[in-house]
Order: C-alpha cells, then structure tokens, then sequence
C-alpha cells in the first residue's frame, strides 16, 4: 500500500461518496493518478463496497440486532471456514469473526423482531453441524459502528465570525 | 457615561470584524469561511485529562508563571519542535492565550513616545493593543512581497523611536509563513536598530511547506524575541484560553510581574489539559494538520477554477485571495458574497495596509460545507462577471 492509498482510504471511509476530482483536490495530485490508486484497491478488494451506514433504529425500531457467541469443534484440516462459510451465507448474518478466547465465532444476526432471531438460532445456528453451543445477546442500542457515531453530537459550536 | 471613558480607549476604532459578524449574525443559510478557529474539538484524552482534575479537585491557584510540569513540557516542546532552549523555570510564562502574552509582551516593552512595527495584513489586536501601551503602531507593508516581511519595507517603515518588531508569521489572515533565509537579514535589521521582535507563532505547528521555524532559533535573535504561543490553533484549545511566552529572563520576569497582578494565573484546568496535549497529543496535531492541508489544496485548487488570483498560503488555515479584479471593494465584495452568495468571508481591509481588494476565507470548516462554499463562490463569480464593463 502507497501513502497515497492510505490517504485515499482515510478520505474514503470518512464519506464514500467523494469522487476522484475532489480526491485529486483536497490531496494535491492528478486525477488519473488518483483514480489509478483507487482501481488497483478495488481490484485487491482493498475497497470492498461503498456502502452506507443506517442507523435503522430510526426507521425501524422493532429491528434488533443480535451478537452470538458460538463453541464449535473445528473440522480436520479446514478448521472453522467452512463453518463460518455455512453461517455467514445467511442473509440474516451481518458478520462473522473468528475469536480467540472462550468461545469461537462471534456471529452478528439481525432480524425483524426477536421472535424472528429466535428462531433463526434454534433452526438455523444451532442444528449446524459441530456446533457445541450459542450463547445471545441482544443489542439494545448501538451507539457506534465503524468508528461513526451515531448520535450527531457534535454540533459546530463555533461563532460565525472570529479574528 | 462616555465622557468617563479615558481618549485612549475612545480613540481605538470599533472592530471591523465585530461588524462584520452582525451583518453574518443577521443572515439565514450562509456558509462562514470567516471563522478564525479549528473546526476540531480537543481530542477526548485530553478533554478526558480535564475532568481527571475537575474530580481530584485539583482547582487551586497555580504558580504564577504556570503550573511547572506544564512550563517543563512547554521547554521541550520548544526545544523538539524548534531547536531552541528555554529554561521553564525562568524564560517561560504559562497565560491566559496568546492573547495575554501578546499584552503582557507589549506592556512590559513599550510606553508612550514608543513605536511599533506592526507587518500588515495582520491579526487584529496587535494595532489597539499597542495603543493601550501608549505607544504608536506603525503599519509595514508585506502585499507587495507576497505577504512576506522584507527589510526593504522594515527600512521605509522604521523611526528612531522604534522599540519593537510584532511580527505573526504563518500569518493570520494571509496564510503566509515565512522561511530562516527570509529572517536574517532582519535579525541583522533588529541587531542594528535595537529593536526586540515579539513573534506570534501560534500557527507555527500549521505550517505546510516544511518543518515549522521558530523566529527564536536564529541564535543572533534567540535573546532579542519574545516567542508568543498557545494551545488555541495547533491542539484545537481555543475556549480554554490557554497560551504561553518565552523569551529572555529579564523580560519575561517583567511580564511575569504584570501578570501575576493582572491575572494571578491561568486557568487550572486548562494547564493541566495543556500538559497532556504536549505529552499525549502531538499525533493528533499531525492528523489535523494533515487535514487542514488537504482542504488547503482543495481550496487553492477551487480559487484557481474559479479564475480567482490567490497567493499560496503556506500556514495557519486561512487563505487570502485577491478580489479587486472584479471591480469591489473588498467590503463590497464581501458584503454581496454573503447576501447573494451566502458564504462569509471577512473583508481583508479589517486586518490593516495591504488587506483591501482581498478578503480571508478560513478553510477550517468540514470538507462537505467547504465543497458547497465552493460552488456558491463559483457561482458568485461566474454572475459578477457577466455585470462587469468589458
Ligand atoms: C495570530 C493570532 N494570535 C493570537 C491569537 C489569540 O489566540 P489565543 O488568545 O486564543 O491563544 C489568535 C486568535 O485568533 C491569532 O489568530
């Protein structure tokens, strides 16, 4: 990775909407140098998605999100990926991870309503084969995700016109 | 009661910006590039550092010349950043701001029959606080050199009652800074006048085009300058009203007299806040700085779509463009830009000789309200051209 991709990156994560032109601007190079950077980290699947973070609480507020710690006897050979392939193909899995610690996969899980999680984790997760054991949390409130704070708490409080 | 009020006071003119922000104050919508403060926040540690201390109640009075940790960390931020040597517990006075050094600097050095050398386009206080002294500031023009101070307009612009040099580079309002090479002929111009340079390098860390220099490292100017700082720009401190000089023993002792009847101290609090900026907080002046120079670019880059003639700042975060080719003053200017175009900027005429048909947008302000600021400008522009007379 070049400075300048980590440059383009931080911008980037910060708003995936910027294009190349205010990019090639705000860090003082050509536009085609820019964009050249930008293919070669999409073509590494550096950039993996320009997406956008919903606060669905919002709109939503029956939605709840789930974190579930799942134990697991890992496969001869593979590990836990195919596992973790078996669950993260779900659409109702928004991430997985693979921890150290007391349990192994932490699975993110959402849903329209409990209900709804509820019988995801008892159809779905827990009859995977391996599967030792799920432990559920329900989220509550998120209040960060991705380093973006939810809640816009910092209002620009600065007078208008200062020396 | 105005008869009460001493000629001296009375005779300072009203605030340019002060009206200005009325006129801001009373429009909807507008987009200020005419903020002269980060758009940051102090980072969390240190905020967090602060309310540490509010809970310990660690709230008494400090030392006057400031709490000594902090006065130690100031030494060796001046001797890492800058190269030059302060012993904290002599040559280093911990105020109330910049703003009050640069008071207690002209207090202690000059007095009625005094004059000083002010480099103009400058910061707005420099002219009425010498007045306040009694002394007579006497206005050196830089427009001619780019923004830069030359011993040539020092020459034309110096008397035989000249004391003292006030000399604020990386500038506010022009974003110029200024390079070693550029200041020794005027240490040697100091040397051979006798006069003491009062640097406000409170922008210092915003520099651009190179490490950031210290008028003080110059060894022939290092006994001759009072070095004028703060935490306000470079760690995102203004409310807490937090700054600091160093300079020679004698004369910061002398300031340190003034200060010690005038203010006691500065705010508790906000030392200790200080001392984990200068401990703890040096990358995140790195990350801000960074970012300040992308919007920099960006900025340089939109005036020059724009067909709008800008010298490149090379400091602090404002940018000085020149509008006298669209036939306005830059009061004019600024006024139609903010009732027609709603964005604020502040006529450059407000900071001294030199500033008129220019006007100072500050480009710390989020990359978003920026990009619309752009393309109101733009559009400004654009309209003002088609009523302009071939
Ligand atoms: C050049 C300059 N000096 C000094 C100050 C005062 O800063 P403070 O008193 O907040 O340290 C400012 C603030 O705008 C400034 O621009």
């Amino acid at each position: 990775m070049t400075p300048l991709q980590r440059q383009i990156l931080d911008l980037l994560t910060e708003d995936a909407r910027r294009d190349i032109r205010l990019l090639a601007a705000l860090l003082g190079e050509d536009e085609a140098v820019v964009r050249d950077a930008v293919q070669a980290l999409e073509d590494d699947r550096v950039i993996v998605k320009y997406a956008t973070v919903c606060n669905w609480s919002k709109i939503d507020p029956q939605r709840v999100t789930a974190l579930i710690e799942v134990t697991m006897t890992p496969e001869r050979g593979r590990g836990f990926d195919a596992m973790a392939e078996h669950m993260y193909l779900y659409p109702e899995v928004r991430s997985v991870y693979l921890m150290s610690g007391a349990y192994d996969l932490l699975v993110e899980v959402e849903g329209a309503n409990l209900r709804d999680i509820a019988t995801f984790v008892s159809s779905k997760l827990s009859t995977i084969e391996r599967v030792l054991s799920t432990k559920t949390f329900f989220v509550l409130k998120k209040y960060k995700q991705d380093g973006i704070i939810f809640e816009q708490r910092t209002k620009d409080e600065r007078m208008s016109v200062t020396p | 009661m105005q008869r009460y009020i001493v000629p001296r006071v009375q005779s300072i003119p009203p605030s340019g910006i002060r009206a200005f922000f009325d006129l801001v104050q009373s429009s909807k919508d507008v987009i200020s590039l005419g903020v002269g403060e980060p758009d940051f926040v102090a980072p969390w540690h240190v905020r967090d550092a602060a309310v540490h201390t509010l809970e310990r109640g660690k709230l008494a009075y400090t030392p006057n010349a400031g709490l000594i940790e902090l006065r130690e960390e100031i030494g060796q931020y001046m001797h890492d950043r800058f190269g030059v040597h302060y012993e904290p517990t002599s040559e280093v006075i911990v105020t109330v701001g910049g703003s009050e050094a640069i008071d207690l600097a002209l207090r202690v050095l000059v007095q009625e029959g005094d004059d000083v050398l002010v480099p103009e386009p400058t910061y707005v206080s420099y002219a009425p606080v010498t007045t306040l002294c009694g002394a007579t500031p006497i206005p050196v023009s830089t427009a001619e050199h780019g923004f830069v101070l030359t011993v040539e307009a020092l020459e034309r612009a110096v008397t035989p009652r000249t004391k003292v040099l006030l000399a604020c580079f990386p500038s506010n309002p022009t974003g110029a800074t200024m390079t070693r090479e550029q200041w020794l002929p005027i240490a040697a111009f100091a040397k051979q006048k006798d006069i003491v340079i009062i640097s406000d390098e409170i922008y210092a860390e915003l520099t651009y085009n190179g490490d950031p220099i210290s008028v003080a490292s110059l060894p022939e100017l290092r006994d001759r300058t009072v070095v004028v700082s703060g935490f306000s720009k470079a760690f995102a401190m203004t409310g807490w009203r937090i700054g600091y000089a160093c300079g020679h023993r004698d004369i910061i002792a002398a300031m340190l007299k003034v200060h010690q009847y005038t203010m006691m101290c500065a705010p508790t609090t906000s030392q200790w806040a200080a001392v984990q900026s200068l401990r703890e907080g040096r990358a995140d002046t790195a990350r801000m700085v960074a970012s300040y120079n992308q919007r920099r670019r960006f900025v340089l880059t939109s005036f020059a779509q724009m067909g709008m003639q800008c010298h490149e700042p090379t400091g602090a975060f404002y940018a000085f463009p020149a509008i006298a080719s669209f036939g306005l003053s830059d009061e004019q200017f600024a006024k139609r830009l903010l009732l027609e175009g709603k964005v604020a900027a502040i006529p450059g005429s407000v900071f001294g000789i030199g500033g008129e048909g220019h006007i100072r947008c500050s480009y710390a302000t989020s990359i978003q309200q920026l990009t619309i600021a752009m393309e109101r400008m733009q559009a400004f522009v654009t309209a003002l051209r088609v009523e302009m007379p071939e």
